[in-house]
Parts: structure tokens; sequence; C-alpha cells
């Protein structure tokens, strides 16, 4: 072990989930519903629940808690709830309604989902989310979400990336947009009710802990600058994730990971940061100018072809190079999934054959993504109808018609699994704090397939969240806490300390270039592919970047005020720290799985290698002075992991 | 390409704001408006000013965020919203104005944002459907025929940025609640609500502060998604109904 004593952390007592049922698979979730505590809806009233975030997770938690009588007070760095990240989900949602008797079930879409994270999530929770899916979806139809319909009247669905059946659920291109409408609206109703105090403009500095338990947030009002101190029973976060870590991401600008990194810093376990998610079908970057990476959705993989020429840097256009020296690599490599392989594997066979020579577009990096045969098969309006709205933003970007010239694509980062900790009730390791969404860490393992990010949202907010939180306010045994109590003015008084010393740095560089230095080394050396070394190499330069940092940010203006500088200046400040736990969770797992692709762990056909043996863990991470490492082991009764094959 | 951008700036709702010319170096043709205004803050920022502050977030034209006055028009020459549109609508030398949305309903905050918040309003007033959480019938037991549907669809792609408000001469905010009003009243789930819902939004949206119609068409004209001005004919006649109903 000579080799990890380097490294600076420590092992620490495994972890388990204790609040997952035993039994068969199919029934812990009612088993957990029946023994969790009720509480009277008299007795909700004197509850105040915070929720950060308004997207998928949090507005769907906010409008049922406040619907259920809690009195729910919520957060949002944007001027608007229907704002929020959430909204810019193209493709669809995945549901096991088996509406279309191409085989599908509750088990299928559980087993999709635990081959598809590689054998690195969690059965319990998988099921569970597989078994509420098909109610999300009711729920989005009684509250209106226009999903494409069929001229029946009946919904359509479609297939997405990593599975054989067509159980997606979408709104055109606009999936992520029409169901957070929906959530929204349901919000809105519950805040002209008086159940929910909206703080919209208003970011979560850090958490409040008092006696152990979760008590409340501190927050900035974006608007004036005034750091605010809120008091409640429990916190919800549902923040989102931290792929802007990376800089360039499809994440919207204002995604940042400050609210879990406090809450970590407060004692929530921080799992699998390394698992990141690389999306094969973006944009390509256009130039040094370029402020973040536009998505095209995957479900174009159901009907477009990728290829690249069979020659080198071949200076033909598109049009011009013949069948038969074209190389429709993903439907030679792996016949049976062909274009819709999921997307690590899609991702990491664009970045080979483009680091092989073999792109096209500037730089060489990209590949072509071509709908002239469905074009062709279906005609100009079907495929027009399809996917329109996604023609045209490409179009919009690259000035080129897509119906003419194939799509130039390149992957990027998009998603990230890993986050907070959290157990069955989707309680994190501070008593009273609960993670939803994207921000814990829960249920896609080491990748993540189409379409379940938003299922898995609106699980936890719409159905999980609302039964587990109640066991735990029913078990009560809540103090008062007051605006004078010593953790409540210890963390009010560090929220300030730190804008100012934010300011008063006062040196020469933007909190742009510092943030722009540490995506590109993320991206370098903890990207598609990682190697000891690089990620060595980055856990050298994160410290010393985050020193210069400190020493040479400049924020122009004052605290007191709308400041976007200073906003972005103390989200940059923890992604400096979080990337150095995330470099050194990819150097800890000496295994590849889904979107952690350790080049010393691959097959000889080049495709990840688990070390079942030994990683077949989530590793929860515990803030202190050395990080200290907790495994919580994985078992599998239903799935049996077996190597992920899509050939 | 090098041009000259006058900026609209404000420091806060209480002061007063001016055009205030700044030149830009090194635009790419490829570059988004909003990527044209990182540049010039990063050129503040090195000079020791404040950089100018705008909304923004997807920068993929659907959060609904960005939103400001191109040389007169709200997000800009093209139909789409300011985070789409690219410096390639420009040539080299121009000059360019940019403000922020002007309106009675949405107060300056700072520069280039404005404060929004009227139009969350009008949709906590109704622009809902009451569906209880938990226990919504099977999606199918109500097929929703697709003529419906896709009428339901085209308005349910507003993304509430305000650019019909904006180029609205009255500051009107009827483009953005005839959109909501015919997504939900074109649903069966919608039709219990429906009457309230549109006296409710109407009635909020005139307290807001928003300006009346008087048919000028500018707001389609401006909008992103294309809600089409039929809108707001449904949204009369609705409201027409649901008055005439209220008052028997
Ligand atoms: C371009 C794109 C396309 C996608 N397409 C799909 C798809 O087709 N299908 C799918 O399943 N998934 C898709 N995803 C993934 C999916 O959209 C996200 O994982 C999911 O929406 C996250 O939802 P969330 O509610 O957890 O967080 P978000 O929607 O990110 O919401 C975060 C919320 O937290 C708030 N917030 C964050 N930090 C703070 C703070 N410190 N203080 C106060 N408020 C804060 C924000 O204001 C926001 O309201 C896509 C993602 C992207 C980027
Ligand atoms: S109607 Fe159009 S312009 Fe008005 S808010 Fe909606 S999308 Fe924007
Ligand atoms: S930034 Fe989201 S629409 Fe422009």
């Amino acid at each position: 072990m000579g080799e990890l004593s380097m490294l600076d952390y420590t092992i620490g007592e495994p972890i388990t989930d204790t609040k997952a049922p035993s039994g068969p698979i199919d029934e812990r979730w009612s088993a957990r519903k029946f023994s969790a505590k009720l509480v009277n809806p008299a007795n909700r009233r004197k509850h105040r629940v915070i929720v950060v975030g308004t997207g998928l997770a949090g507005g769907s938690a906010g409008a049922t808690l406040a619907e259920q009588g809690y009195h729910v007070v919520q957060f949002c760095f944007q001027d608007s709830p229907r704002r929020a990240h959430s909204v810019a989900a193209q493709g669809g949602i995945n549901a096991a309604k088996n509406y279309r008797n191409d085989g599908d079930s509750v088990h299928r879409l559980f087993y999709d989902t635990v081959k598809g994270g590689d054998f690195r999530s969690r059965e319990s929770n998988v099921y569970r989310l597989a078994e509420v899916s098909a109610q999300i979806i009711d729920q989005a139809v009684a509250q209106g979400v226009p999903f494409a319909r069929e001229y029946g009247g009946l919904l359509d669905t479609r297939s997405f990336g990593g599975v054989q059946v067509q159980r997606t659920f979408y709104a055109r291109g606009q999936t992520g947009q029409q169901l957070l409408i929906g959530a929204y609206q349901a919000l809105s109703r519950q805040i002209d009710a008086g159940n929910v105090e909206l703080h919209p403009r208003t970011e979560m500095l850090d958490l409040i802990v008092v006696d152990g338990r979760a008590r409340g947030i501190v927050a900035r009002d974006l608007v004036t600058g005034e750091v605010t101190t809120h008091l409640a029973d429990a916190v919800v976060l549902a923040t989102g994730g931290y792929g802007n870590v990376f800089y360039l991401s499809t994440n919207a600008k204002g995604s940042n990971a400050s609210a879990i990194w406090r809450a970590h810093k407060r004692g929530a376990y921080f799992a699998n940061p390394c698992f990141t998610q690389i999306h094969p079908t973006c944009i390509p970057r256009s130039g040094d100018h370029q402020s973040k990476l536009t998505l095209m959705s995957e479900s174009l993989r159901n009907d477009g072809r990728i290829w690249v020429p069979k020659e080198k840097q071949d200076p033909r256009p598109p049009s011009e190079i013949p069948e038969d020296e074209r190389d429709y690599y993903l439907e030679r490599l792996y016949p049976s999934f062909g274009n819709l392989v999921p997307r690590d594997i899609a991702s990491r066979a664009a970045k080979n054959i483009c680091d092989a020579g073999y792109g096209v577009g500037p730089g060489g990096l990209g590949v072509y993504l071509d709908f002239a045969d469905a074009i062709q098969r279906l005609g100009r309006p079907a495929v027009e109808a399809r996917y329109g709205n996604l023609f045209d933003m490409y179009q919009r970007i690259t000035a080129e018609n897509p119906y003419e010239v194939p799509m130039r694509i390149y992957p990027a980062i998009h998603y990230t699994m890993g986050g907070l900790w959290v157990d069955y009730d989707l309680q994190s390791t501070i008593p009273g704090m609960f993670v939803i969404g994207e921000a814990n860490f829960s249920d896609h393992g080491a990748n993540r397939l189409g379409a379940s990010a938003l299922m898995q949202g609106l699980a936890d907010g719409y159905f999980v969240l609302p039964a587990t939180l109640n066991d735990y306010i029913g078990q009560g045994g809540f103090t008062d806490v007051t605006l004078d109590d010593p953790a409540v003015v210890e963390a009010q008084t560090g929220v300030r300390d730190r804008l100012e010393r934010l300011l008063a740095v006062n040196g020469t560089r933007s909190v742009d270039s510092f943030h722009r230095e540490l995506g590109l080394m993320m991206w370098d050396h903890c990207g598609m592919a990682r190697t000891a070394e690089g990620l060595r190499k980055a856990l050298e330069r994160v410290p010393e970047l985050r020193a210069e940092f400190w020493r040479d940010v400049r924020i122009p203006g004052t605290g007191e005020e709308l400041n976007q500088e200073l906003e972005k200046a103390a989200r940059v400040a923890d992604f400096l720290e979080l990337a150095e736990l995330l470099l050194l969770d990819a150097l800890v797992r000496e295994e590849s799985c889904g979107g952690h692709f350790r080049e010393e762990h691959q097959t000889p056909e080049g495709e990840a290698a688990r070390d079942d043996e030994n990683f077949s863990h989530v590793s929860a991470w515990e803030y202190g002075e050395k990080p200290v490492l907790h495994k919580e082991p994985l078992n599998f009764d239903y799935v049996h992991p077996t190597q992920r094959s899509y050939t | 390409m090098k041009l000259t951008v006058r900026v609209w700036r404000q420091s806060g709702p209480d002061t007063e704001g001016q055009l205030v010319d700044y030149p830009v170096d090194g635009i790419s043709t490829d570059m988004s408006f909003l990527e044209m205004l990182d540049t010039l803050n990063q050129q503040l920022i090195e000079s020791g000013e404040q950089p100018v502050a705008f909304d923004h977030d997807c920068r993929e034209g659907i959060c609904g965020s960005c939103g400001v006055v191109i040389n007169g028009q709200a997000h800009g020459p093209e139909t789409t919203t300011t985070c789409q549109l690219h410096m390639r609508a420009f040539s080299d030398g121009d000059v360019i104005d940019v403000e922020p949305w002007r309106a009675k309903g949405f107060p300056v905050i700072k520069d280039l944002v404005v404060d929004r918040s009227a139009f969350d309003r009008i949709i906590q007033a109704g622009g809902y459907i009451t569906a209880p959480t938990g226990a919504a019938p099977d999606a199918h037991a109500t097929p929703v025929p697709k003529p419906d549907a896709d009428l339901a669809f085209d308005n349910a792609t507003c993304i509430g940025c305000g650019a019909c408000v904006a180029a609205c001469p009255n500051g009107s905010a009827m483009l953005f609640t005839a959109a909501k009003v015919s997504h939900l009243n074109s649903l069966p789930q919608g039709q219990p609500e429906r009457a309230q819902r549109v006296l409710d939004m109407v009635d909020t949206m005139d307290a807001e502060g928003f300006g009346g119609c008087t048919n000028s068409g500018e707001c389609t004209l401006a909008c992103p998604k294309g809600i089409p001005l039929t809108s707001i004919n449904t949204l009369n006649r609705e409201f027409l109904k649901a008055a005439r109903k209220a008052r028997k």
C-alpha cells in the first residue's frame, strides 16, 4: 500500500444504509412507507421545511410538501423558479408503463438502470425508482404537461441510448421545460395559498447545524446583498449537479456546487465525486471565447447515424464522401446497439476515433451525425416533427443547415452522478438534511442512462421525500432554535467574513480566468479518460491555483448590491475545493466503470474493466483536515454483475 | 470584429441611468451576443471598472432569463433569444445599443437586469391545474385529440422571457398570459378552473401595472417562441365568456 500513503486521506469505518428494509425487492418501498411515522395534518402546519432549489426535484418537493400541509420556505438563485436548470432537458423521461407492449416492466427498467450504472448503484433505490416511474407520468399529465401524443390521442414514446424498449415519454425537444413548468405551476398554486414562502434571487451560502441536526441556512439576497438567516425543522437540498467544475459543460452557467459543498464541510458525506457523465452529442466548441457547450439531445441517435471518413483528414465535404469510404464506427463496433449504445461508450468511441486522427471539423474534434438516411426514409416533414427545434438550434449556433449537411458533434461534460451521500430515505449523514435530484448520489451508479435524471428528480420530489420526511418530523424532539444560538451566529458571521475576504483580495485576475484554468485542467486530466499520472499532476496544481485565487482574484464592486462577480467568485472558490476531492476519488478508484475510465484499467478491446472484488462500493467522503473515506459495500441479489456488453 | 457597444448603465432601481459607449475588439462571428458581453466584461474588469450586469443562465434559449433590447428591438434583429443571437448578425464597425426591457411592469434592478416577478404572480393567480400529488389517474385514462394537444403544446412553449412586454408600446402582458390560458384551457385537464383561471390571471395582470392590448402585434414579432397573435384572441374570447358567466 506504499502508493496510497502518498495521498492525503484516511480510511474510516464502513458506512451502511440502515433505512432500506430487507425482504423481497418489490415489497421494500411499500414496507418502508408503512413503517414510516405519519404526521397528523393539523400538526404539519407547525413545521417549517426549507427547500433549496426549484428544479424538477425541488419544485416537485416544495409543491408536494406544501400540499401535505408543511410550511415550506423555498429558495433559488434565478429570478423565477421556472428558470431552474432542469428547464433545459431536451430528450425525455423514462417510465415503465409498457404502453407499447414491447416487453417493458418495472423489473426491466430496474435491470437496465442497474446494468447501465455499471453495478455501482443500490438495488433497493433503483427498484423504487422504476416502481414510481409510472406514477410520474400520470402526475405530469394530470397537471397539463403536454407530452407528445399519437393521432388516437394516446401518449407517444421513443427509445433512448442503452435500452431496447420504447419507454421514453417526451415533449418535443423540451421535455425538461414542460415538466418543470408543471412543477412550477403546482408550486405557484401553493405560493398563492400561502403555504410556500418563496425567495427567488437568493443563494444559500451555508448550512446551520444545531445539536447535530440541520436546522436552517444562511443565504444572501442577490439583489440587496443582505445576508439572511432562515430556520426550520428540516432542510432539503435540491440544488443540482456540479458539472460546472469543468467550466465548459452543458449545464446552465449559474449551476454550482456551493450548497452541497458547504453542507459537506458541515458534516454531510460526499459520495462518488469522480462519477461524471460525458454526453456524446454536443455541438463542438468553436473557439476560446466559448462560455458553455450546447447539447444536442441524445434522441437524435434514434435516427441519426454517426460516422467519420475512412481517410484521415479527408478534405472532401461529407456529401462527396461515398458510402464505402465512411466508417460508421458505432455500428461496426457494437452491432446490436449501434448508434444507441450508452453514453459513456459512445463518448469514448468518439474521443478515440478523433484521437486517432479521423475527426472532422475545426481541430479534428468532431464526428458526423447524419440524417440523410432518415430524411430519405421518413421524409423531411417527419424528421422535422421529431427534431425540428434541435435542428434549428444547431443551425443557429453553427450557421450550418443539418437538413443538408450532417451535424458535427463531440462529447462534453453533462451530468454528475456523484453528490451528497443519502440513505434510502434520501437523508444525508446530517440528520434533518435531505438531498434530492442531481444533488445526491443515489440511483445512477457510475453512469446515467438517458432520460433517467428527470425521472429521478421527480420521483424524489413527488413521491419519495414526502413519505420519508414525515418519518423524520414524526420522531419529533425539536428544540426551539433562536437567531442568537451560537451555531447560528457562527454560520452567519462565517458567511459574512468569507464574502468580505473575497472582496478584499482586490488582485489582478478575473474570476472567469481562474474558472477556465481549473476547467481545462479537469477536462485534460479528469475528463473522458483518466490516468494516475494525470490525476497526480492535477492534484498538485489545484491547491496552487486555489492559493493564487485567494491571492489574486479581482472582484469589482461591493457586497451590498447586485454583484454578479461576487456571486461567481464564491462559487468558483467552492469548485476549487471540490475539484481536489473529485481528483482524489478518481485516483483512489483503481478501476474503470461507467463514466469513470482509468486508462490503466481496460479490457484488451479498450472497454472499461471493472474490479468488482475491490471496488463494488460507494465511496463516501467525510470532510476533515484529511478527507476520510467510508466505503458502503454494494450487494447485488437480483441483477448479477456481468461485464457490460453492448456488442 | 471591432464594435462599439452603447450599454445602459444604471447602478440601482432609484438612480438615473444612461447609455455609455464601450469599444470592444476581437469579436468573432461565432460568438453569441452574451459571449460578446462577456468579452466586454472581461475588459471592464481588467481596467478596474464594474462589469455590466445582465441576466442569463441556460444560454440555450430555453430558460427565459436573458433578454435585452438591442438597437431598439427586444432580443435584437432575429427572432430568437439574446443568448442564441450570434455576432454574425452584425458587421465590423457597428455601433450597437443595448438596453434593458422597458415596461412599467418590469422595474430596472441594475444595468440590464429587470424585475420580472410580476409574471410569477400572474401564474400564481391561476396559471395552473389543481392536481393533487400522489393519486392521479392513469395517463391514458383521458386521451387528448392530437389537434388539441398540439395547440396546447404550441402555447406551452412560452419561456416567460418578457420580450412581448418589452416590445409592446403599451407594456402589455397579454401574449404571455394568453399563452398560458391557451395552453391550459385547451386540455381536458384544464376545464374545471377554466373560467376562474382567466378572470384571476387578467385581474392580476392589470393590477401589476401592465398596459392594455391595442392589437399592435409587436409582441408576436418579438416572441422567440412564436406564440401567435391568435392566442390573444383566445384569451379575449375566454375572458368574455368567463365574465358573462360570472355576471349571471
Ligand atoms: C442540456 C441538458 C439536457 C438534459 N436532458 C435530459 C433529458 O433529456 N432527460 C433527463 O432525464 N435528464 C436530462 N438532463 C439532466 C437533468 O436535466 C438534470 O439532471 C436535472 O434536471 C436536475 O434537476 P435538479 O432538480 O436536481 O436540479 P436543477 O434543475 O439544476 O435545479 C437546481 C436548483 O437549485 C437552485 N440552487 C442551486 N444552488 C443554489 C444555492 N446555493 N442557493 C439557492 N438555490 C440554489 C437553482 O436555483 C435551481 O433552482 C439534461 C441536462 C442538461 C444540462
Ligand atoms: S409570449 Fe413569447 S415573448 Fe412573451 S414571455 Fe412568452 S416566450 Fe417570451
Ligand atoms: S440564457 Fe436561457 S434563454 Fe437565454
